[in-house]
């Protein structure tokens, strides 16, 4: 459904400033979106000040120096540090993309670095989103490859030219900054399946070897489950990785129309 | 984001300025008092920003419409062309716009 404002217990009030680390020389401030499930209260947006000097360049090396040095209450999800486990998606000053890739700064013109988790995803605390359904959506489109023919002896064999066409599809990581930024995928969540899920589902139906293209593309042709992407393109716009979820969404349309033919 | 929500804006507007077209037909058959009525309103200042409002629609959700036709045809993806899309349906709308009123005052003299 449609939803303009947020719920009245999801709606931000106040914040705490926090002091200024003594004897910095070079502060960056952040900004960032702080909800506890425990303590009952709104979210809240803290104030903190980060030392440039003592402190790596990317938002998330500032994000772990706050928690460090200032609030080691405050709770994001990171691992790989390097833009390839895609587990530090969050909004970035209104930009959903990869804290760990995502310089300071690239961060309007030294103005505070305001960070918020992923819109329109349940909050389990802070920056953590609550991604079940966007996994569950995921499962949806069995991202494995599904054959009838007898295993050869030896590998699946592939052409060069047939995996030329994985590029740009295989390389998602799977970080949700695409979905999370669609407004379709906002209102309809759990009816459509964003343009990560649609961008997998494309990757299989390209694959030379897979032998159920014809078994994905029905589950896909639903009013909801694939057409409720308008080619907003925001998710083009967000992909930490370059990828072009609505150019996959395109060229599943259409094959869904060339087959009819 | 911007241009997708204008383009659904400009899609409802344009149900209005259908009535407006209605109307204005309705009244040129129905004979000379009733059309008299419309062109009271719509050669009004009021009426005459409603019909550029109403023009502008058009012309916008007409060459936002062809972005949308070659985005289905599967072309014009990369960043710089979706871009470039964009801009010119926006940038195009409006050339359109003016273009036509700058016709309709030429022919019709502002009738």
């Amino acid at each position: 459904m449609v939803e303009f404002a947020l719920p009245k217990n999801s709606r931000i009030s106040g914040g705490k400033t926090w002091p200024k680390p003594s004897g910095a020389t070079e502060t960056r401030e952040f900004r960032v979106y702080r909800w506890n499930p425990d303590d009952g209260k709104n979210p809240s947006v803290d104030t903190y000040h980060v030392d440039t000097h003592d402190c790596g360049p990317m938002v998330l090396d500032g994000l772990i120096w706050i928690k460090n040095n200032i609030d080691p209450t405050l709770t994001f999800r990171r691992s790989c540090r390097e833009g390839v486990c895609g587990s530090c998606a969050m909004n970035i000053d209104g930009q959903n993309t990869l804290a760990c890739t995502k310089s300071m700064h690239d961060v309007a013109s030294g103005g505070a670095v305001k960070v918020n988790p992923l819109p329109h995803q349940p909050v389990v605390k802070d920056l953590v989103p609550d991604l079940t359904n966007f996994y569950a959506q995921y499962a949806s489109i069995e991202p494995w490859l599904k054959t009838v023919t007898p295993t050869p002896q030896k590998e699946w064999r592939q052409s060069h030219e047939d995996r030329e066409k994985l590029d740009g599809l295989y390389e998602c990581i799977l970080c949700a900054c695409c979905s999370t930024s669609c407004p379709s995928y906002w209102w309809n969540s759990e009816r459509f399946l964003g343009p990560a899920a649609l961008l997998q589902a494309n990757r299989w139906v390209t694959d030379s070897r897979d032998e159920a293209t014809g078994e994905r593309l029905d589950n896909l042709e639903d009013p909801f489950r694939l057409y409720r992407c308008h080619t907003i393109m925001n998710c083009a716009k967000a992909c930490p990785k370059g990828l072009n979820p609505s150019e996959a969404i395109a060229e599943l349309k259409l094959k869904l129309v060339e087959r009819q033919i | 984001m911007a241009l997708s929500i204008v383009h659904r804006a400009t899609g409802v507007a344009l149900y209005f300025g259908t009535l407006l077209l209605a109307w204005w037909l309705i009244a040129a058959a129905s004979g000379p008092t009733a059309y008299a009525n419309v062109q009271a309103f719509t050669g009004s200042v009021i009426g005459k920003l409603i019909v550029f409002g109403y023009t502008w629609a058009l012309m916008h959700h007409l060459c936002s419409g062809i972005r949308h036709f070659v985005w289905d045809l599967g072309y014009g993806f990369k960043a710089n062309e979706r871009e470039a899309l964009t801009w010119g349906a926006l940038v195009a709308g409006i050339a359109l716009t003016v273009l036509v009123w700058i016709i309709a005052y030429a022919v019709g003299g502002g009738r």
